[in-house]
């Protein structure tokens, strides 16, 4: 027993499958940077889900129509942040409910990206290649990591996003345009997801078929919240849960008789576990909550 | 005279109690199904989708087809009775999970000709149809042992149900015949359909040394991965060799059009009849994709086995079998198959009992 | 030139009655056009999607079937988040409610009282409120994110239920297919029509228990202040961890009762999926009908309807499925636009510096 044990750490821990994991949490992380850092001004977007399968019909359908990869990370990019735009003019210009607009959010990208994909199906698609036989989107996610946390936490933009998350009424009258450093901010959370979106389509799985993103943006979104809304601990919470999805895999193979239901939950209750865990900290969720979260803001003249 | 008109009468008594049990020919016919998922998935619910195309092909000005697609199964009695009450002639459920609606439904509509693919449950106007996979299963098996160099393949299935178990045992078998310590490493993924867990899942399986990957999950995922990690594999349900142009060896493709084609001509003609309709390769709802990517000694020898099962000579599952736990059992029936949920002695996984 | 937002001195009341109504409108006139740009006649369409499954008596009675669990499900959603006690995890609790009622039949089988079908419907509810009480007490224990636990709780439950039916609540007789025996008489909800089943009078005398909860009690108010003020509800006394725990038990209870009746009256059997996303979709509806438990009503039929009208539209005119998510969504935008109106005025401004 110890044995099989043993062989089941030393096949985890090996490169092999430790690339397996990165390249399994990269979706996860990219989408949940973009909404940490829409989430650190204030606004709250639950739309992750539709701009992120909206950047999956757009990457496949832009490389495919130029057989060109890098044009398809483009295009992702670019209708993430189409999404975004659309949520940000409601709930930033127009006050909506942010609950309710990122919902709706969801609702139209999967529905409109199926739409558009419907031609997509059943072709291959046109995969980016890798550099020098390293994944460049894999390598780009932690990178984008640690530049937000930098930027977030010793910069002076990073000051004013924070600012205006925490308190958008002092912001404003110290001067910061509130709503246009929300619209920046939630344009690069659609961009991220869009880009997360880009990448299942374009490196994972480089195909597109309909609801192919499967709920991952609702699991970035609870990353945000587990990370206490600081970047170097989302990327630990996304490690967590894509590193627990695998061993489930493996221990599979092993034949040791363990229902693959429970196996298949390791994931979510284990990160259920960890936040509690962290959240027990009283002062460290106080201080990272962006007060303002979720709140409209409109100037009083 | 009196005879004459007797005799013409007790004809005429005849002819009508005749043309009342069987059903009128019809000029046009209004064709249904009703999909589990996306037509856009390339596996299932695409295949079924290529039936419907066929019928209408083949049939023309005489058939007139509807359908909808991604029916939740615990919403889909609406969708037949709605069917139902639209003037469709036979309506078709692609999923296990409809079986009670279909029956709640059929038994409310007694003219309208209902058919359950992989159920078991039938009723006069309600009938079942199946594909014998099992059958494509065991060529790939065969297969599969020849072209391991690793003596191991990986195994990406769904969920425990025995057309699932059946598939595993035969593909088995098959393999067992060419090398008796073939193995495989099954993970179960919870999904029929999640191109990026079937990626995670091929992954982890090459990275334990599987050099041929084998699914019953319906992406062209595992494949692609596979592809890109010099290993090799079989497609599900629909050819995939777009996808993995060196990786495919062959696949298992679901071909329903012969079986649609065959019920909506029945009802055209007033012949339909209920019935638990199970046909393999030997009448075309199971097509081996052409053999590809291999030399030519086993391709033939996989055309041989295509052909043997085809003409009847080779039954998968006849003969002796030994079961995992030990125990023989011969001369399985249709019934046994059906409902299968016991390893044959190799497979190294846990069934939940 | 640019969009800037007034707020009006008061309320207006105009628009609050007619926002809904303009909104419905505006996503008619959008819809009409995708459906002229994919080539269909639009008018036709339109009639299809909304009009058609009115038309007939068995088509209302599936538009009420469907809309009952959206309604009893968003009820209770409503007054969770007018305290923005975010419960995301409905579905969950729905399935807890479903796995709790088909305890019975499956452990009784031979068991046929009225006493089995109450039984049922209680642990049913019993079992929503426990599984709701989890991400209640993680945040009021822990100060954990209720959002992410209750949606984290929805994937664990459905892997239960799978565990469950794929292995010892299996039907031996049932081939090995993954589904529990079928329910039969007092196992199940007596239908009221032919296809209307008992369940659906919970949705109508939940709506109404919770209009009246929210707009005559003192613990509507409660939940009123601890939503709009939570600092004014806490000098109040009213306590905020009491407050998180009523509302999910609540909500979680609401939608495990939701649960109970779809296995119970229209599944009539357990199996691995018994719900197609109510628990998600009664959050749309929630919000639809303004937080409001009788404008949950009117949301929960509209939405059902455009899910039937949906379905038509692919039978008999092979407009695709996805259209019909695009219509709920666009109907959610405008709904949410309008909204704004009944606060805002809206002004467009020459120059930027105009105002600091």
């Amino acid at each position: 027993m110890t044995e099989a044990l043993g062989f089941l750490f030393a096949n985890f821990f090996s490169l092999n499958t430790q690339l397996i994991v990165l390249a399994a949490l990269t979706p996860f992380l990219l989408a949940a940077l973009g909404e940490l850092v829409t989430e650190r001004s204030g606004v709250l977007n639950l739309g992750v889900e539709g701009m992120m399968i909206m950047g999956a019909v757009a990457g496949f359908g832009g490389a495919f129509l130029t057989q060109n990869p890098w044009v398809g990370i483009i295009t992702s990019i670019l209708a993430g942040m189409a999404m975004a735009l659309l949520f940000a003019f409601l709930s930033i210009t127009l006050v909506t409910n942010q609950v309710a607009s990122g919902l709706a959010l969801t609702l139209l990208g999967l529905g409109l990206s199926g739409l558009i994909g419907e031609s997509f199906v059943g072709q291959p698609g046109v995969k980016l290649p890798a550099i020098a036989g390293i994944d460049p989107l894999m390598v780009a996610a932690p990178i984008l990591t640690l530049i937000v946390a930098f930027v977030l936490f010793r910069t002076r933009w990073g000051l004013v996003i924070r600012a205006v998350g925490n308190n958008h009424n002092a912001a404003h009258a110290l001067g910061y345009g509130v709503s246009k450093v929300r619209y920046l901010c939630v344009l690069f959370g659609g961009a991220c997801s869009g880009l997360a979106g880009g990448y299942l389509a374009l490196v994972y799985t480089p195909q597109w078929v309909e609801n192919m993103t499967a709920g991952k943006g609702w699991i970035a979104l609870a990353l945000v919240v587990f990370a206490s809304w600081r970047p170097i601990r989302m990327a630990a919470g996304a490690y967590l849960f894509g590193a627990i999805s695998i061993l489930a895999f493996q221990i599979q193979t092993y034949g040791w008789g363990i229902p693959p239901q429970f196996l298949n939950s390791l994931p979510y209750l284990v990160t259920i576990l960890a936040l509690v865990l962290i959240s027990g900290s009283r002062a460290l969720a106080t201080r990272n909550t962006p007060a303002m979260l979720g709140q409209p803001f409109v100037p009083d003249r | 005279m009196k005879k004459f008109l007797m005799t013409v009468g007790a004809v005429a008594v005849a002819f009508g109690a005749a043309a009342s049990t069987a059903d009128a020919a019809m000029d046009k016919v209004k064709a249904c199904w009703v999909y589990v998922g996306p037509i856009g998935d390339f596996g299932w619910s695409y295949q079924h989708n290529q039936g419907l195309l066929a019928v209408k092909a083949a049939l023309g000005d005489k058939v007139e087809t509807a359908f909808v697609e991604s029916v939740a199964e615990a919403d889909s009695e609406k969708t037949f009775e709605r069917f139902a009450r639209d003037g469709c002639n036979i309506v078709f459920g692609t999923s296990f999970g409809y079986m009670e609606p279909m029956l709640k439904v059929a038994a409310k509509f007694p003219d309208v000709k209902f058919e359950h693919a992989t159920g078991y449950k039938t009723a006069d106007n309600l009938g079942t149809y199946n594909a014998k996979f099992h059958e494509g299963r065991y060529v790939i098996g065969q297969i599969a042992a020849k072209m391991s160099k690793a003596g191991k393949a990986g195994y990406i299935v769904s969920f425990p149900i025995p057309e699932v178990v059946s598939g595993i045992n035969a593909f088995m078998l098959g393999a067992q015949t060419v090398n008796p310590d073939f193995k495989i490493e099954v993970i179960w993924a919870n999904t029929w359909f999640d191109p990026a867990k079937e990626a995670d899942a091929a992954k982890v399986l090459l990275g334990k040394g599987v050099d041929i990957m084998v699914q019953h999950t319906d992406s062209t995922a595992p494949l692609q991965e596979s592809e890109k990690a010099g290993a090799q594999g079989f497609g599900q349900a629909s050819d995939m060799i777009k996808f993995a142009p060196k990786a495919q060896l062959t696949a298992i493709v679901d071909d329903w059009s012969p079986h649609y084609i065959k019920s909506v001509t029945a009802v055209l003609e007033g012949s339909w009849k209920s019935g638990q309709y199970w046909g393999g390769m030997n009448d075309g709802e199971v097509v081996m994709a052409p053999f590809t990517n291999m030399p030519e000694d086993v391709a033939k020898m996989a055309m041989e086995t295509t052909a043997a099962i085809k003409a009847g000579t080779l039954n998968p599952f006849g003969g002796k079998i030994t079961k995992q736990d030990g125990t023989m059992v011969e001369n399985l029936g249709d019934g046994d198959i059906l409902g299968m949920n016991w390893y044959v002695k190799g497979v190294d996984d846990k069934l939940p009992q | 030139m640019h969009l800037v937002l007034e707020k009006r001195p008061e309320a207006s009341t105009a628009m609050a009655i007619a926002s809904p109504f303009i909104a419905f409108a505006l996503t008619l006139i959008a819809g009409g056009i995708i459906f002229w740009m994919r080539g269909n006649d639009p008018f036709s369409a339109l009639y299809v999607y909304f009009v058609e499954p009115l038309t007939q008596w068995w088509s209302v009675e599936q538009l009420i079937v469907k809309a009952a669990p959206l309604i009893l499900i968003a009820t209770g959603l409503a007054v969770a988040y007018r305290a923005n006690v975010w419960n995301i995890g409905a579905e969950g609790q729905l399935y807890a409610g479903g796995i709790m009622a088909g305890l019975v039949p499956v452990m009784f089988p031979q068991w046929q009282s009225p006493v089995v079908l109450v039984l049922m419907l209680v642990l049913g509810t019993l079992g929503g409120m426990a599984w709701g009480s989890i991400p209640a007490t993680l945040r009021n224990r822990f100060r954990a994110n209720e959002i992410l636990t209750s949606l984290m709780l929805v994937y664990v439950i459905q892997l239960v239920l799978d565990y469950l039916v794929r292995g010892p609540w299996r039907d031996p007789q049932g081939f090995n297919f993954p589904k529990s025996i079928t329910f039969t008489g007092w196992q199940t909800i007596p239908y009221v029509t032919t296809s209307v089943h008992g369940g659906v009078l919970f949705a109508l005398v939940a709506a109404l228990a919770l209009w009246f909860l929210m707009s005559r009690t003192l613990k509507g108010f409660e939940i009123s202040v601890a939503g709009q003020a939570p600092r004014a509800a806490r000098f109040a006394g009213f306590s905020e961890q009491k407050t998180v725990m009523f509302c999910f038990l609540l909500s979680g209870g609401l939608a495990g009762l939701a649960g109970a009746t779809e296995v119970a009256g229209v599944i009539t059997q357990l199996q691995p999926q018994i719900s197609p996303g109510y628990g998600f979709t009664a959050i749309i509806v929630a919000f639809l009908g303004r937080l409001n438990p009788i404008g949950v009503i009117f949301a929960g039929l509209l939405l059902a309807l455009s899910y039937l009208g949906g379905e038509a539209a692919q039978m008999s005119l092979g407009i695709s499925d996805k259209i019909a998510r695009v219509f709920q969504g666009i109907l959610l935008f405008f709904i949410l636009v309008c909204d704004t109106f009944i606060l805002y005025r809206i002004k467009f401004l020459k120059s930027k510096g105009a105002t600091a």
